[in-house]
């Protein structure tokens, strides 16, 4: 595939992520981050991001499985990962975190599994949608193009 | 603990900046949050400026890196007071477990060692009182997650020159 279509297909995807909110322009300060002394700033952040919201998914599927709820040490987990998705700028997850801080506060169990489980979802999806996104970044870069600016495109 | 240098200067236009990146000065900036992905963001942002950086995940374990954990230890060692004389600046998030930013930022400030050293607190929750009462306590800025290149072009101007 030629690099002028590679190109194309990103700005496509990378506005499609924007559109269907989940990215948010948090994602684009990081990208401003990125520089030559450390390309591999966004897929570092990234992977650090998955591995923490999965380490915290479990805490809080562990938390749902004792007898006696903890909110408190819910809602601790479930403010770590509305911290960090809101630095990387997974808006999806965010919102699915607030909402499911407010359950917390009702001690909502029913409110609360809901939202777990979307959790699980919107953390999935968006984890393969930015592998989908590197991959075609490696791509351009492999056939000797560069990635075009995600501030200029909007 | 970690501490790391950037080993190229800032490209940005700020005139503050480019005075403190051809005269080879990088501050030395000791941030504290218990969020793995925010230290990694502070870091780099930090980096960007110029800034040598301390993480720290914890109240406790900052001001372990500070000699301070115990106040009434008049034999603190060697490292623990370069570490002290070398902190330009702390950036600390306000929630976190165990040790609070706020309270953090009273132990610093009610220190006779570091309580020239300028705090900021940073939080991801805009709440008033909450911003107030950190100020009042000698915080000389609060600002809201997540942090971009700008706020820290800011802190440093304001901060570190």
């Amino acid at each position: 595939m030629e690099v002028g279509l590679m190109q194309r297909q990103w700005v496509d995807y990378t506005k499609s992520l924007f559109l269907e909110d989940f990215l948010d322009s948090q994602f684009i300060e990081l990208q401003k981050l990125q520089d030559e002394g450390n390309p591999d700033f966004i897929v570092e952040v990234v992977s650090l991001f998955f591995e923490d919201s999965e380490r915290l998914l479990n805490d809080l599927t562990a938390a749902f499985d004792q007898p006696d709820v903890d909110f408190q040490k819910v809602d601790g987990h479930v403010h770590q990962l509305k911290g960090s998705s809101s630095s990387i700028g997974a808006q999806r997850v965010k919102n699915v975190c607030i909402a499911m801080r407010s359950f917390c506060e009702e001690q909502n169990i029913d409110g609360c599994l809901r939202c777990l489980q979307q959790l699980k979802q919107e953390t999935c999806l968006v984890k393969n949608k930015l592998e989908n996104l590197f991959r075609m970044e490696q791509q351009i870069m492999a056939a000797g193009g560069s990635i075009p600016s995600t501030e200029l495109i909007f | 603990m970690e501490t790391s240098s950037s080993s190229s200067s800032s490209s940005s236009s700020s005139s503050c900046m480019k005075w403190s990146c051809e005269n080879g000065y990088q501050p030395h900036v000791l941030a504290v949050d218990d969020n793995l992905v925010d230290r990694k963001l502070v870091e780099k942002l930090l980096k960007n400026s110029s800034c040598k950086v301390t993480t720290a995940e914890n109240g406790a374990s900052a001001l372990e890196f500070l000699g301070l954990l115990d106040e009434h230890n008049q034999h603190t060692n060697f490292e623990e007071c370069s570490n002290r004389s070398k902190v330009n600046m702390i950036i600390t998030d306000y929630c976190m477990p165990g040790m609070s930013g706020y309270e953090l930022l009273k132990k610093i400030k009610r220190s006779s060692m570091m309580k020239e050293v300028p705090v900021v607190v940073v939080s991801s929750e805009n709440v008033p009182t909450r911003i107030n009462k950190c100020l009042e306590e000698g915080a000389e800025m609060f600002m809201l997650k997540p942090l971009k290149q700008s706020d820290v072009v800011k802190l440093k101007c304001h901060f570190m020159n």
